[in-house]
């Protein structure tokens, strides 16, 4: 995973609330069984006015010119400004990778969906929650101001305007520690290998009926 | 010791090892896999040169690629090629690794939350997740149930554990009688209209109340399956003695002495008495009427005898702009009723209702009736192989065909049509899935969410009807 520090980007507004997974990235593209090149698929019931295939080559395709990823303004974007419970319905992370794969390194938002939330966290997207207010402020200066970029600090947990304001956010601990680091949390938790093989025995003599093997 | 939630205790009951920066390692029961979100996450072992911690927790089916018709042939008889790949994966998958898989051609074979419970292999007690956010059906046992991303499916497969942090506990209670026809679909529908699709957001949800306790666990899985669409990724149900008559005798749940001692240990899976929730939320459920979901996310949902909501008369902002997204992509005229939508489409199935509950109603309803001729397409698709062959031996295959809809194969299907079931462009369908989002169903598609009483009788009618009138 890459490691999530500080980034100064450029700053692409989708302003509606509860943008659901199967808009992020559409079912049929997760018959891939790899974890890249999503990216030209983002969104893609509404990037573009046909219908996506898998493994089709989206330069030829009719896009939709009044999507507002699609405006030149926003192109090179690596920060998404959006809207209450971003990422609702599905746990596939292929929603993360695909908003990884087109760019994104970063969204800001009022609230997420749960899985999704956690999901971003393990593939380098740094999910930043500011109140509503904030949120609204942003998206009118972004609106107005093309160009507009924002730049982010996860060790001093803090968004900065170009006008110098900076607004602070919480972040989990472990979390912020795992993305500034870049690790692999199935390395940090085989560190523990020792409890949980403790713990499992235990399981083992008092809840014999959990081990049932399946066969 | 202070009185505790469910949650509170499955929670403790498989902590690991609790950390200082406020996470704890939480100890996996039972991992069950399907063919979508998994393939990368073997990948990710085999690069990290790993092995499965624990090979006989796991569980794994192909559900979501598989077509509904032709099933005999196998993996073969898939004729998209991709999906054919990611089917042919998780086989391949499976036997290097050593895992427990029903393939394409047994008939254990059917949707990951069907067969599990079928099979015993989900247990009161039990931490069970998969790379699938309807994990959370399986909390109907008493379980602590959720989906979980492909990053996580790795993680558990290497380690038996997550890493998580607690949620906070919502008690959903559910008092009184519910009226007839209406059902464990209609309790959830209604549940999401009154919270939202973030209601449940960073909540453990605990289904209680009279209305909850005198559901099967057919029923009951209904409704911990859409807890997600109400924003939490556990639902769940304490366990009684229908958890417990349901489980006896299924092939992977325990027998002999092992049964006894499971038995008392599963009977402490409740909120004890004075347990202390952070949310509370009640409904009556003798108010409930027979639900219809008419927009584009789950919270959009009214009863079958109500118009549809008007976006100029929506006060929230948010709630108004949603509104009216909806309205165009459902292609709707101000003033409309429920019943004044026209149906091309039927659709019962799904991990929310596939079970042989599910097929009896439906099948009730529709006897010795016929199919509007208004409706293109009525499919009918068995959560399990063995619930298409429990139908069929109570002649409900008979029923659904002399009515003429579509006896298919097990899968998860036109739910998200990432097989060959999908709707056309501008095509409404009453469908008793779990989501109504945007071309959920097939690419421009309309879904309305439903019961399979509901369903069965707008297939009947051409148009949505209240079903307390054919039953």
């Amino acid at each position: 995973m890459e490691k999530f520090n500080e980034i100064k980007a450029l700053v692409a507004p989708l302003n509606r609330a509860n943008v659901d997974t199967d808009q992020i990235i559409p079912k049929q593209f997760l018959k891939s069984i790899k974890r890249s090149g999503f990216g030209p698929n983002l969104f893609d019931e509404w990037r573009y006015l046909d219908e996506g295939q898998p493994g089709q080559d989206c330069s030829q395709r009719p896009m939709n010119k009044d999507f507002v990823l699609n405006q030149q303004r926003y192109a090179g974007a690596k920060i998404l400004l959006a809207q209450q419970n971003f990422g609702c319905g599905s746990s596939r992370e292929h929603a993360p990778w695909a908003l990884l794969d087109y760019g994104f390194r970063c969204i800001i938002a009022p609230s997420y969906a749960d899985i999704f939330y956690n999901n971003c966290f393990k593939n380098g997207i740094l999910p930043i929650i500011l109140n509503e207010k904030s949120i609204d402020e942003l998206f009118t200066q972004v609106e107005a101001n093309e160009g507009y970029q924002l730049q982010i600090d996860l060790a001093e947990q803090k968004v900065t305007t170009p006008a110098g304001e900076s607004i602070s956010f919480e972040v989990g601990a472990f979390r912020k520690h795992c993305l500034l680091e870049g690790l692999d949390d199935i390395g940090l938790t085989l560190e523990d290998a020792e409890s949980i093989k403790a713990y499992e025995q235990n399981r083992k003599q008092d809840k014999p009926w959990l081990f049932n093997n399946l066969k | 010791m202070a009185a505790r939630t469910l949650y509170d205790k499955l929670w403790e009951d498989h902590l690991v090892k609790e950390r200082e920066d406020g996470t704890a390692l939480i100890y996996i029961d039972r991992h069950l896999l399907h063919e979508v979100t998994s393939p990368q996450a073997f990948e990710g072992l085999r690069l990290a040169n790993r092995k499965p911690w624990r090979i006989d927790a796991n569980l794994a089916t192909p559900d979501h690629n598989v077509p509904t018709t032709g099933q005999a042939r196998g993996v073969e008889g898939i004729e998209d090629p991709i999906s054919r790949i990611q089917v042919q994966a998780l086989d391949a998958n499976c036997a290097d690794f050593g895992i427990l898989e029903f393939p394409m051609n047994d008939v254990r074979q059917g949707i990951v939350h069907v067969i599990s419970p079928e099979q015993g292999a989900t247990l009161p007690g039990m931490t069970i997740v998969c790379g699938d956010s309807h994990t959370a059906t399986h909390g109907a046992f008493g379980a602590l149930a959720h989906g979980i991303g492909t990053s996580e499916v790795e993680h558990v497969l290497a380690t038996q554990c997550l890493i998580q942090q607690k949620m906070k506990n919502m008690l959903i209670k559910v008092e009184g009688e519910l009226p007839k026809g209406v059902s464990a679909k209609d309790i959830i529908l209604a549940i999401i209209a009154k919270i939202g699709t973030a209601g449940g957001n960073g909540h453990a949800i605990e289904f209680a109340g009279s209305a909850i306790r005198s559901l099967s666990m057919e029923g009951r899985m209904t409704v911990c399956n859409m807890a997600i669409e109400a924003g939490a990724r556990a639902g769940m149900i304490a366990v009684d003695n229908t958890t417990i008559d349901y489980i006896q005798g299924r092939p992977f749940a325990p027998d002999g002495e092992l049964w006894d001692g499971a038995v008392s240990n599963w009977k402490q899976f409740h909120s004890d008495e004075g347990a202390v929730f952070d949310t509370v939320v009640e409904l009556d459920a003798s108010l409930i009427k027979p639900q219809v979901s008419w927009g584009t996310s789950p919270e959009m949902v009214v009863a079958v005898d109500d118009y549809l909501p008007k976006p100029e008369e929506e006060t929230d902002p948010v709630k108004k702009q949603g509104y009216e997204r909806a309205y165009e992509y459902m292609g709707y005229k101000s003033g409309m009723k429920i019943t004044d939508i026209k149906l091309d489409s039927v659709f019962i199935g799904s991990c929310t209702n596939s079970r042989i509950e599910d097929l009896r109603i439906a099948a009730r309803v529709v006897k010795d009736k016929k199919v509007s001729g208004s409706i293109k397409q009525a499919l009918i698709v068995p959560g399990s192989g063995l619930i298409k062959r429990q139908a069929e031996e109570e002649g409900l295959d008979k029923i659904f065909i002399a009515a003429g809809f579509e006896w298919r194969e097990p899968g998860c299907s036109m739910c998200l049509a990432m097989n060959s079931d999908r709707l056309g462009s501008g095509e409404h369908c009453a469908s008793t899935s779990n989501r109504n989002f945007e071309s959920r169903q097939g690419h421009g598609g309309r879904t309305h969410l439903v019961s399979p009483a509901m369903a069965a009788a707008a297939a009947i009618a051409g148009h949505f009807v209240d079903v307390s009138n054919y039953l």
